[in-house]
């Protein structure tokens, strides 16, 4: 069945090459599409970062080289390449007038497949096809080296081993053999046609990335290696090749994160966009739903690892939002750290932490705002959550200990306030709500709250499993609940909680009784009405937030 | 008589241009991009460079004026932009000066940095002057002829 535009285009190769030009300057965006349509080639533009991402990642199948040039004002772009490769694994050719080394460097580093230095040729411009072509050689080598049918697997994400047990090798054959007739008809046609080779490129499905994350955790992040790692995934099909290059991108994202998080904001970062003026003004949103059946992997993690995520803002929100928040998994710790706080009136901070284990019955999902998909509401109805405990220090951190024998992990609040806090939070665990599942812990809050943060004391976290929302109430007079709204983080990556206000008389005083309710979740991003691209919506807003 | 006077009244401003390093290279691009599909290509884009340009060296200006201390970071951006919009049409003057101011700026020497700044909202007046007679002349000596190189 072939797709009479597809081979015409194929024929043609490279004219009709589908680029995406970004450039903010007007004048540049111009000439590069006059000259990009001279090469005979189908060019879009657009003039920021942000609506390049968004344009790709609804036409996802739509383009096949992605040029930008590096000082973007909404998004730094190297930021724009990092994603590109991560999510859409396309080519990007970097543009600048800036020719010095370390930034030809850096663009190098971040995946660029070339740096063009600004005034750009039209002979320049003639050649972008080599790396489109390039890449498309690259990917017929991994398949001609692996096992065919299972590419099939890899090509179309993993949806359809969402709920099943991976491990399962039935399952897993059963997929194969519906994909083999796809592969065959493929197969012939690569070398000759570039541009149906689209098939055979690695999607790194939201699934496939969790178990990338789950390996290098288990790891350990200093010891890993494309191939430990890609034994560790056991996935068929997929070549060290696939995994050094997704490794590469990684650890960039991760360093380039951890710079973030110390603070060193270059001015290329954009600030928080959710940073609102209301410091003082918050409460917790969060719910964590248990997933059914669910077999969280373990990872026996020391005390010292610590997964902690990071909130920067106080938002105003109205109170039934809630969001889920991804749990990653680390053997060791794998720290965002909580960035210092450059004023006094500063944002408060927000640490989320999470990982559970345990099996629960159906999460039942309400409908999300369509135009805040980070809005999401879970409402559990499991039952089996074991209560955890929480524990206070004098250094106002209470930590939750989930005191069941299968779950290892701590959760520990920490609460911290600009101003002196003269009540030291106590979280108490209340009794198990049996209608919902919930389990909360009261601390006798009544001070202004700088900050929350949580940490998971034990490192466990079964990542692609978890989702997790911290839910708190707001004072008993108020019928209403406050939840803490979360960005989840995909694999290991820190986690972002906005906290949000319920009530805008109360504005200096925080709610008297803080419930958390820690619930488990799973898989919510694929319970979620946007099934996997849910996560990179969030990937990038949070990515965004730093 | 008077067509072939023009012609050549046009050959020379422009080769003074690129003489006097006002334009550079780029222009030349420029007009080889220039085509039947779009042929008011040059103008357009020189316009288009000239508006957004001037919304730049606003933005400098007002960035200059500000209270100490004195962002300089900021200052380099806004000057970085220019300096690459300078390049799309050629600007080399004006290129050339945003470098300058850059420099200066790094150095954190403001009052070097007004002086330059000065001097790239001359160099942008002139060039914008000059080619606003470059292209009132190509229009009255007629079509638009395909580029060509001083020296040829």
């Amino acid at each position: 069945m072939e797709n009479p535009l597809l081979s015409a285009r194929a024929e043609a190769f490279p004219a009709g090459l589908r680029v995406l030009v970004v450039d903010d300057d007007p004048t540049w965006l111009k000439i590069l599409e006059k000259m990009l349509r001279k090469c005979s080639y189908e060019v879009t533009t657009c003039s920021l970062a942000t609506e390049a991402l968004d344009i790709l990642r609804e036409r996802r199948d739509r383009f096949d080289i992605v040029i930008s040039d590096v000082n973007m004002p909404d998004m730094d772009g190297f930021k724009l390449l990092e994603h590109v490769g991560l999510e859409m694994d396309l080519p990007v050719i970097m543009m600048s007038i800036d020719g010095e080394t370390s930034r030809v460097m850096k663009g190098v580093q971040h995946g660029a497949c070339d740096y063009l230095l600004k005034p750009v040729r039209m002979k320049e411009l003639r050649n972008i096809w080599q790396h489109v072509y390039r890449k498309k050689m690259h990917e017929v080598n991994i398949e001609t080296h692996s096992f065919g049918e299972d590419i099939n697997i890899l090509c179309n994400g993993f949806e359809d081993l969402e709920d099943r047990n991976l491990t399962d090798g039935t399952e897993l054959s059963s997929v194969r053999k519906r994909k083999d007739v796809d592969y065959k008809d493929l197969g012939d046609q690569e070398l000759n046609d570039p541009s149906k080779l689209k098939k055979a490129r690695v999607v790194w499905s939201v699934d496939l990335h969790q178990k990338f994350v789950n390996a290098v955790n288990q790891i350990g992040f200093d010891k890993v290696g494309p191939k430990k790692i890609l034994d560790l995934m056991n996935v068929p099909g997929l070549t060290r090749e696939n995994v050094a290059s997704h490794l590469q991108k990684y650890r960039l994202y991760l360093s380039r994160l951890q710079k973030q998080s110390e603070g060193n904001c270059s001015g290329d970062i954009s600030a928080d966009p959710i940073n609102t003026d209301n410091k003082g003004n918050f409460a917790l949103k969060s719910s964590i739903s248990i997933p059914k059946e669910s077999v969280l992997t373990r990872h026996v993690g020391t005390t010292e690892s610590l997964t902690q995520g990071i909130i920067t803002d106080v938002h105003v929100r109205e109170i039934k939002r809630t969001l889920p928040v991804g749990v990653s998994e680390s053997k060791k710790a794998l720290v965002g750290e909580i960035p210092s706080t450059q004023k006094a009136s500063s944002i408060p901070q927000l640490g989320v932490y999470l990982s559970f284990e345990k099996s629960a019955p159906n999460v039942e999902e309400k409908a999300c705002d369509p135009t805040t998909p980070k809005d999401f509401m879970q409402y559990p109805k499991q039952e089996n959550l074991d209560a955890f405990s929480c524990l206070t220090n004098s250094n106002h951190q209470a930590s939750f200990d989930l005191s069941s024998s299968s779950v290892t992990s701590v959760i520990s609040a920490t609460f911290t306030n600009e101003k002196d806090l003269n009540n030291p939070c106590e979280m108490n665990p209340a009794p198990a709500d049996p209608r919902n599942g919930h389990f909360s812990a009261t601390p006798p809050v009544a001070c202004m709250i700088g900050s929350v943060s949580f940490q998971v004391k034990h490192g466990i976290v079964n990542s692609h499993d978890i989702g997790t929302i911290l839910k708190v109430d707001g004072s008993p007079s108020k019928s209403t609940d406050s939840y803490i709204d979360c960005t989840h983080n995909q694999g290991c990556f820190p986690i972002t909680c906005e906290l949000s206000s319920n009530s805008e008389t109360e504005s200096d005083s925080w709610p008297d009784d803080l419930h958390l309710f820690a619930q488990e979740h799973s898989n919510w991003f694929k319970d979620s009405e946007t099934g996997g691209e849910y996560l990179y919506d969030h990937f990038d807003e949070y990515l965004f937030a730093w | 008589m008077e067509c072939s006077s023009l012609h050549r009244q046009l050959a020379i401003i422009k080769k003074n241009l690129f003489d006097q390093g006002f334009l550079d290279e780029q222009f030349y691009q420029l007009e080889e991009l220039q085509d039947d599909a779009s042929p008011n290509f040059v103008e357009e884009v020189v316009t288009l460079f000239f508006r957004d340009s001037s919304r730049l060296l606003t933005n400098i200006e007002q960035a200059l004026r500000e209270k100490h201390p004195q962002d300089f970071h900021r200052l380099d951006v806004l000057m970085y932009q220019l300096k690459d919009s300078a390049s799309s049409i050629g600007a080399a003057k004006v290129k050339n000066e945003c470098t300058v101011f850059r420099e200066l700026c790094d150095k954190e020497n403001l009052e070097g940095c007004l002086r330059s700044f000065q001097k790239v909202k001359k160099e942008h007046a002139i060039l914008r002057q000059k080619l606003e007679n470059y292209f009132q002349l190509q229009r009255q000596v007629g079509p638009v002829e395909k580029a060509t190189r001083s020296g040829n």
